[in-house]
């Protein structure tokens, strides 16, 4: 496996100050590196107090939807007589996104630390740390930590100085991008298939095994400990754009771009900067045609739209289109955008869970007209055809993986309708017949 | 209770109903596929989808709970169209084959996009094709027609408890699925026909056997067992088709058991008594009806008569059974034998069983006054008239009819066939069979449930409860009935289990007699 | 008879795993340490059902795909009906339903590789490995080639999966060399 780059000088490394350092992997590298001192820390306080800091701090969920974590964590009533738990969210499936991979790979001690902090404020006794089956290595290292935790007493029945009982289990998924959707998560857990439930009930009220349950992603639970010990006002200070977007955030880039990788830079970040600064722009000889800056799930942009954008929840949408996950996906104007719009397509009709008739029908019809496009076999009135159907899996379904479809189908043919009309007219693919010429 | 408008409408539910029931309390349907009351709420077809004011998106309204002051749109705009997309989704892989569909005329599919959808399709694409797969017991398996509504998968897995089928694979590859060697072979497992919306379940039994548009349907009663299920005769050209269950929320929910739902081709023999017979020398010879009944009742008068009863008599029958047999000698008296069979529970719903008393009318027969026993033919006393009233007596070994009929000095015979071994009558009555007659059942609960008729009964068999009146009549006895209605109120001001009911009170659920728990035997004076 | 290890069989042994007709051939997984094992499992959830997903992976482990006579026997371990098992087993990409090749090789070919140049990376294996098709096992039994949908290693194209390693940044003409690696 690669190492990651070293960190660009504007670059604010919280929480991947030590990627590339093997040494940090093992609990007595990270308890030298001040780990497990927040836990200490939060174990002092009560459990409400820590939720508090949390709150104060401006943390939100870094799993793509944003929301308010010390907010989510109040939601948990303690005392209510049943069990609690917490899941973390490790399924990192979204498409140009794999930074929490590089926190399990390199920082479990992190993750493990943030997943106690946070049991304890919402009293949960287990947290079940749901990783994505292909990530082979993230599960030996996250196994190996909590093997470790256990042994310091840091996890199992006298863990938290005597306060509480945390077991911390490692649930291997199995291959389904869907169960990153929470509820579709706790589903898999329980042994069934990956599929979203209707909401309500909401997982705090009625979760896993039916209990009030939390759910995390990976990067957010990571940045706790760091609030812990640092404290709520630095964190919120952390800010370069909207208030509402404090801390850093690990963004990251792939696709055509010349420094592909993981970078932690405060929010609201200039994405202009970051994008040719940092990532070092297109490959030579290039330009972006688009970038999809949330994962593949938000919608596709230009270059122009995305230059004043300031990267934070806020900033991303007053330029069209979303935070997400974080995954910068960079396109070249090497690219035929037909093609990897029907790509896109085909991820989606892949891992719909086929329960909305929506999702299971309209993906896998998005993706067949798509391609017939492609392959120079489209006609004019596929594109009506296409945003008719997108609009029918637009806010209709259980979950919002059919939205996800429909969003670079939408955002692609409004953008990029000159390659579609190229591909119609045409009928082939002028990017494969320039390859073919060159 | 919570009040909201639907449409319009103001309707006051309880709070947790759902918007979708809220809609049929208020006598609006909301189109609709994956829900089902009887089974747990999934949500998936999307087809409900209702436009609720003042919230940002459409709601689903199987999955939403009517709320106080809401305010739902069905038929608006955007409710219609998210309805037509799903409804152009759904039949993009689906074939257009309802010609040969034995769903077409009765498919939800069908109706709901002759309602609403679009007019031709946009689909150019191929369409997705999987073989017919036999699911066992009576099932077998349409994959290209299905929906994925689920409904068979719930009732399996929480109605009969016994979850052999599956939602297999993913997107749009995604089929009902089961296990190799794992079939549908739960004694329930029938309902998963009714329960799919569309052609993609089958009944074979019933496998390109009508159209639904041809049928002619009547609300009855399942004569299997003692449990009284609800259902409905669908006949074709005067022969019984199929039987389907029909909701009662006090006895079947939704639901009949396959033995139920498969044993209805008694109800078509051809080899009936459709002549009233009597004996001239060797041979029972057709007569007019008065000549008959004539015969008979003089056989009757003033004898000693032993009548063997089936328990799938109406109340009404056995009513004026014990009427005639009051109106004959000293100690004449009725018994009745019930087939048994295994129970066969269905785990999902309170009290609902495949019965082991396999007859409809068991309580009915207690409650006037019949005796039961494992061997009726050994009640026949020497010298007395065997009364032989519709029962089945085939289980009966041959030296136990040999006896009986040695020892009866004559035999009447009232009923849809002469068997073989009553040849030697001296008068049979033709009777009409429960799917050509009306009339009402006792479950075993005490609760008397109507039957309709749902065919004509062949050449010149008559009502049971009309051609009984007649033999009372001839019997000296006063009574004048000339409906089934009037023969229930005749039973209903006689014996005090019935007592208040009337025949249009019973409606379509029926209505429990007094003090049920303990099934009374009356012997005396309820005729009088 | 226990089912040999995928890659050693030959057509007509594959044949005859997949023959229904043939269930006494099957020779019982949750017996003896695997069983402990799985018994340990099982103390982590509060469901014998939440097992699911670890027995099958400890299926797989064993055996290198899940037969339908393994889902029957997880099924009889956790409790549940096998028409159940298999139904999860569907839903998740990474249980083999079939016998694959002895070396289990994912391209990632979701959009950000696919800009990256993964769909020749395919096409490489499938050459060099002969398996020809995606899917398709070599004749040889040695491999067997799938894209697959993001493997969320996207900055590193093209990653690939061979069995559990994870190789990241491949290109076309390294794939013989990768190949090598794995006899």
């Amino acid at each position: 496996m690669g190492y990651p780059h070293p960190p660009h000088p504007r670059e604010t490394v919280l929480l991947s100050q030590y990627f590339g350092d093997p040494e940090a992997r093992s609990l007595a590298g990270w308890r030298q590196r001040g780990g497990y001192r927040a836990l200490e820390q939060a174990l002092a306080m009560e459990p409400t107090a820590v939720t508090t800091i949390v709150k104060d701090s401006g943390l939100r969920g870094r799993g793509g939807a944003g929301f308010p974590t010390g907010t989510k964590w109040s939601f948990m009533k303690p005392g209510d007589g049943k069990a609690h738990y917490l899941c973390c969210n490790a399924d990192e499936s979204e498409p140009g996104t794999f930074k929490d991979r590089e926190i399990m790979r390199w920082t479990p001690h992190a993750l493990v630390e943030g997943c106690a902090i946070a049991a304890y404020a919402i009293g949960a006794e287990t947290v079940y740390i749901y990783i994505r089956g292909e990530f082979t290595e993230p599960l030996q290292r996250m196994t190996e930590a909590v093997r470790e935790a256990y042994a310091a007493g840091l996890l199992g029945p006298g863990a938290m100085g005597g306060k509480a009982r945390i077991d911390v289990r490692i649930h291997k998924g199995a291959g389904a991008y869907i169960c990153g959707e929470e509820t579709a998560l706790m589903n898999s857990i329980e042994g069934r298939r990956g599929n979203p439930r209707i909401k309500p009930p909401f997982p705090a009220t009625a979760g896993l095994f039916g209990m009030p349950t939390t759910i995390n992603n990976v990067e957010t639970l990571a940045a706790v400990p760091h609030i812990i010990t640092q404290g709520a006002a630095w964190y919120k200070a952390m800010c370069l754009s909207s208030p509402k977007s404090p801390g850093t955030k690990l963004f990251s880039v792939c696709g055509n771009v010349r420094r592909p990788g993981n970078y932690e830079v405060v929010l609201g970040f200039p994405f202009e900067e970051f994008l040719y600064d940092l990532c070092g722009g297109p490959p030579a000889g290039r330009k972006f045609k688009a970038i999809i800056p949330g994962g593949a799930s938000v919608p596709i942009q230009t270059m122009d739209e995305v230059r004043a954008t300031k990267m934070d929840y806020e900033g991303f949408v007053a330029g069209g289109s979303m935070l997400g996950s974080g995954g910068v996906i960079c396109i070249d104007d090497a690219q035929c955008m037909v093609k990897q719009i029907g790509r896109l397509a085909r991820f989606f009709a892949h891992e719909s869970c086929a329960q909305c008739t929506q999702c299971r029908e309209g993906t896998s019809w998005t993706t067949k007209i798509v391609e017939r496009i492609e392959a120079g076999q489209g006609t004019p009135d596929d594109l009506d055809t296409l945003l008719e159907i997108a609009d029918n899996m637009t806010g209709k379904t259980i979950c919002v993986l059919s939205d996800s479809c429909a969003v670079p189908v939408v955002s692609g043919i409004q953008k990029f309708r000159d390659e579609f009309d190229a591909h119609i007219q045409g009928h082939r693919c002028p990017f494969r017949v320039a390859a073919a010429a060159a | 209770m919570i009040t909201l408008t639907i449409e319009g409408r103001q309707v006051s539910v309880p709070e947790g109903t759902s918007i979708l029931e809220a809609g049929k309390a208020a006598g609006i349907l909301i189109p609709h596929y994956c829900y089902h009351p009887g089974l747990p709420v999934a949500g998936v077809c999307r087809m409900c989808l209702v436009e609720v004011e003042k919230s940002p998106k459409l709601a689903p309204a199987c999955a939403t709970a009517a709320a106080d002051g809401q305010v739902v749109h069905v038929h608006s705009e955007s409710a219609l169209e998210a309805r037509q997309g799903v409804l152009e989704l759904l039949l993009i892989n689906h074939p257009l084959d309802c010609p040969v569909c034995d769903q077409s005329g009765e498919c939800e599919l069908q109706d709901y996009t002759y309602a609403e959808g679009r007019r031709s399709t946009r689909y150019r694409e191929p369409k997705r094709v999987n073989p017919v797969e036999d699911f066992g017991g009576d099932v077998v398996y349409v994959p290209n027609r299905c929906i994925l509504c689920t409904r068979c998968v719930r009732f399996m897995e929480t109605v009969a408890e016994d979850p052999v089928l599956n939602v297999s694979d993913r997107g749009d590859h995604a089929l009902i699925g089961k296990f190799e060697n794992q079939d549908l072979t739960h004694p329930w497992a029938g309902n998963v026909v009714e329960l799919c919306p569309v052609g993609a379940l089958l009944s074979k039994d019933f496998l390109n056997k009508a159209r639904s548009w041809d049928m002619d349907r009547a609300a009855s009663v399942c004569p299997g067992c003692s449990q009284g299920c609800n259902i409905v005769i669908e006949t074709r050209d005067n022969v019984v088709a199929r039987l389907r269950p029909r909701p009662n929320a006090d006895v079947n929910q939704y639901f009949m058991c396959d033995e139920g739902r498969l044993n209805y081709r008694w109800l078509n023999r051809r080899d009936r008594v459709a002549e009233p017979l009597v004996r001239r020398g060797d041979a029972l010879i057709p007569v007019d009806w008065e000549i008959a009944i004539d015969a008979a009742a003089r056989t009757l008068t003033g004898r000693r008569v032993t009548a063997i009863v089936s328990p799938g008599l109406s109340n009404e029958v056995l009513y004026l059974l014990r009427r005639v047999l009051e109106r004959c000698g000293a100690e004449s008296e009725g018994v009745f034998a019930v087939r048994q069979g295994p129970e066969a529970p269905l785990p999902g719903v309170p009290d609902l069983a495949v019965r082991a008393d396999r007859a409809p009318n068991v309580q009915g027969a207690e409650l006037m006054g019949f005796r039961r026993t494992d061997a009726p033919l050994d009640a026949v006393r020497s010298g007395d008239v065997l009364l032989l009233a519709d029962a089945d007596l085939s289980a009966a070994g041959a030296a136990v009819v040999s006896g009986a009929l040695a020892r009866a000095a004559d035999i009447i015979v009232i009923g849809t066939t002469v068997p073989a071994w009553a040849a030697g009558a001296g008068a049979a009555l033709p009777l009409a069979n429960m799917a050509e007659d009306e009339g009402t059942f006792t479950n075993l609960r005490g609760r008397v449930q109507r039957y309709r008729q749902a065919k004509s009964p062949p050449a010149l068999a008559r009502p049971g409860w009309s051609v009984l009146a007649d033999l009372l009549v001839a019997l000296g006895d006063p009574i004048v009935v000339w409906t089934p209605a009037e023969a229930f109120s005749a039973l209903a001001q006689a014996h005090p289990a019935f007592a208040g009911m009337t025949y249009e009170g019973l409606g379509a659920t029926g209505t429990v007699v007094a003090d049920a728990r303990e099934p009374r035997a009356v012997t005396a004076g309820i005729g009088a | 008879m226990s089912v040999p290890p995928p890659g050693s069989l030959t057509q007509l042994e594959r044949a005859a795993a997949f023959d229904p007709a043939l269930p006494d051939a099957y020779e019982p997984l949750f017996v003896g340490e695997r069983r402990v094992a799985l018994d340990e499992v099982l103390t982590r959830y509060p469901t014998r059902m939440a097992a699911l997903l670890p027995a099958l992976w400890m299926v797989q482990e064993a055996r290198g795909w899940v037969s339908e006579a393994a889902m029957a026997e997880v099924a009889e371990v956790l409790h549940v009906t096998p028409a159940y098992v298999k139904g999860v087993v569907t839903f998740y990409t990474m249980y083999h339903q079939r016998p694959v090749g002895r070396h289990f090789v994912q391209v990632c070919t979701t959009s950000p590789c696919n800009v990256c140049g993964a769909e020749d990376v395919v096409r490489a294996f499938l050459t060099h490995t002969g398996s020809g098709e995606i899917g398709a096992t070599s004749p040889d039994g040695r491999f067997t080639v799938i894209e697959v949908e993001c493997l969320g290693a996207c900055g590193f194209a093209t990653p690939i999966m061979i069995d559990e390693d994870v190789i990241e940044g491949v290109t076309a003409a390294q794939v013989p060399e990768i190949i090598a690696r794995y006899p």
